[in-house]
């Protein structure tokens, strides 16, 4: 056994808890949560089976965990994990899972098909058979500060410009601010609108609020690639920010990924609870726009819908305050089928839009938000995710659907009166 | 050995090494699985109505809101209910089983008219049949199974299948035929706690969990 290996199985005993043992011995072979799956769903490949992606996990759980599987390790009867067999399911593992979830909401049984596949990623990274797209992203992460390699002068020339168009301040280091406000690498370089849409917004609600120079990064690269160790690093960063500036809130950007590993995963990989709070902008602007602070003017005409990014919706529970900001700057917006809860993902979630070998395969899962979309025909397409919203351009793009993809936060923010007028 | 000799090893002996080896066996797996335990969750939670593993244990029983899971598989879920509640009538429901467990732990209950169990004994046994065929059948269900699932199939299928054949005095002399029906209960008890037919113990858990660590997000599972 290579000392890789070694690591990796080592890593696998560690995560296996109570619910993973119950969830494999609840197994029954049905297949359903294929039928929940996307890459199975619109490739027919039964190696997409989301049950059969945690074959290794298993096999590591039945010879460790349990009395008859020591038995069989003993008498050489069991199949012990390889590396080979590894590196053949990092496509299982990483390329065709989101981490999307679906899988654990269908399963009769009520396994938790999403939990262990997270748990399964511990053990293929420290092995070594993490694709390296994603590594690439961790390691930028990690010495940079950023997945895409965004240093902290970038942020300050986005400020500068964002101060420039819409007149207003871009406070940074604030201490004592109300709200810590974090972007994601694809809004500092794709999408500037985002920052100069909080700064309306909080303009309007009269809030204080601030940016990080040592934590503007809300990506968790860490988390993807399953190194609770590096995604640690990245998430201390951020709640080193936050209680040096004594902020009572920190802003998940519109990135489902960063929002699970703040809201869901940073108190456990830092091993204490936050003593801030954390929410995603969704959930900000729906809180503004209940309490009254949000005043929007003017509506969108064009028939617009909505996806939801699987870690804010499914994996996140915020499912109504999106639909609420929609109607309220929306004419008319339509669902999709299957909205909300049950919203099949973009296809490039959990790092998988990281991973260039994996893009086949994303293309062609991207056919099942093509059938949700061709059911709804809109004029444009909303989201709150900007890595959701990268992976369906290129899949529009990819099938020639001329649908524009926009963030909720800016179409909003495009709606509130500017100050004076 | 003859019939009434085999008959009265499997009611005598056989059945207590049966019960013994399921009773430990369940015990142990049972402390087997669920004293790994599990980390504490320390991210605040949101409490929403109708997110609880206690939720979860009860709504999975039925087929998700709106996803369209059971014209995707049909066989799955209807012969899935039909032969799970067929089993817990023919078991649980025949007059002269609820005589026998009277007999080893005195508690009775009412049964249901024989005529009514012999029906669903023929029901559950045809959906077994289906969703064996099923099985073989679906790709994803072939793909997945392994020995396992054909054998425990089988160690489920035989104790129905040679209980409704004695009622029903068919192709063996009835003591033997019941003496074949009881040895295959045994079998079935012995395979249970070590088998994917453990499901039946801890699905319950399964359930409870996943709606514990999402219902912790505020999302009813």
């Amino acid at each position: 056994m290579s000392a890789t290996l070694e690591k990796g199985v080592r890593v696998l005993k560690e995560v296996i808890d109570a619910p993973i043992a119950s969830y494999f011995n609840s197994c029954v072979h049905c297949g359903l949560c294929a039928e929940a799956c996307l890459f199975y769903t619109e490739t027919g490949d039964p190696k997409y089976t989301p049950i059969h992606k945690l074959e290794p996990l298993r096999r590591v759980y039945e010879q460790e965990y349990t009395l008859l599987g020591r038995l069989k390790k003993l008498a050489g009867l069991s199949k012990p994990v390889t590396d080979a067999e590894l590196g053949e399911w990092q496509e299982l593992v990483y390329n065709s899972c989101t981490l999307c979830g679906r899988c654990s909401v269908v399963c009769p049984v009520g396994n938790d098909i999403v939990y262990m596949v997270r748990k399964l990623r511990e053990g293929m990274s420290a092995s070594g058979n993490a694709p390296d797209g994603i590594k690439g992203a961790v390691n930028r992460t990690v010495t940079i500060g950023s997945p895409m390699g965004v240093k902290l002068p970038a942020v300050k020339a986005q400020m500068k410009h964002v101060e420039e168009d819409y007149g207003i301040p871009i406070p940074l280091d604030a201490e004592g601010a109300e709200y810590m406000v974090m972007l994601s690498s694809m809004e500092i370089i794709n999408f500037p609108e985002y920052l100069g849409a909080i700064a309306k917004i909080m303009q309007q609600a009269g809030k204080t609020w601030t940016l990080c120079s040592t934590a503007f990064e809300a990506t968790n690269a860490g988390m993807q690639i399953g190194n609770s160790d590096l995604a640690r690093v990245i998430v201390s960063r951020i709640v080193d920010g936050a209680e040096k500036l004594k902020v009572k809130t920190v802003i998940s950007p519109e990135c489902g990924h960063a929002y699970t590993a703040l809201r869901w995963e940073g108190a456990n990989l830092i091993g204490r609870p936050f003593t801030f709070q954390v929410k995603h902008i969704i959930e900000v602007l729906g809180e503004f726009q209940e309490q009254g602070l949000l005043k929007t003017e003017g509506f969108e005409t064009d028939k617009l819908t909505f996806h939801d990014p699987c870690q804010l919706a499914r994996r996140g529970g915020v499912i109504q305050p999106q639909r609420n900001l929609m109607k309220m700057v929306a004419k008319n917006f339509v669902e999709m089928p299957d909205p909300g809860f049950i919203n099949w993902c973009c296809g490039g979630g959990g790092g998988a839009s990281a991973i260039e070998e994996g893009e086949e395969l994303r293309i062609e899962a991207f056919k099942k938000k093509k059938s949700q979309l061709d059911a709804v025909k809109p004029d444009r397409l909303v989201t709150a995710c900007a890595n959701c919203r990268i992976v369906l351009e290129e899949g529009l793009e990819h099938y020639q659907m001329d649908i524009p993809v926009v963030g909720l936060t800016e179409m909003i923010a495009e709606h509130i009166p500017e100050k004076g007028a | 050995m003859n019939e009434m000799q085999f008959l009265t090893w499997v009611r005598g002996t056989g059945l207590n090494i049966a019960v013994g080896i399921f009773l430990l066996g369940v015990i142990w797996r049972l402390i087997e699985i669920y004293s790994l335990g599990r980390k504490k969750d320390l991210s605040a939670p949101r409490n929403v109505p109708g997110a609880s593993g206690w939720h979860t244990v009860f709504r999975r029983s039925m087929p998700p809101k709106d996803m369209g899971m059971v014209k995707k598989s049909p066989v799955s879920y209807i012969g899935g209910y039909v032969f799970h509640i067929g089993l817990a009538v023919v078991v649980f429901l025949f007059a002269p089983h609820i005589k026998f467990i009277e007999s080893v732990v005195g508690l009775s209950w009412p049964g249901l008219p024989s005529q009514f169990v012999d029906l669903v004994a023929v029901i559950t046994i045809a959906a077994m049949v289906v969703v064996l065929a099923d099985r073989i059948n679906k790709p994803v269900k072939r793909y997945l199974s392994t020995f396992e699932d054909w054998f425990t199939w089988t160690v489920t299928f035989l104790p129905v299948l040679t209980g409704w054949m004695a009622v029903q005095h068919l192709l063996l002399p009835y003591t033997t035929m019941l003496a074949l029906h009881i040895l295959s209960v045994e079998i079935l008890l012995v395979v249970l706690p070590f088998t994917k037919l453990f499901h039946a113990f801890t699905v319950w858990g399964s359930r409870y969990y996943n709606g514990a660590v999402n219902g912790h997000k505020g999302v009813a599972v």
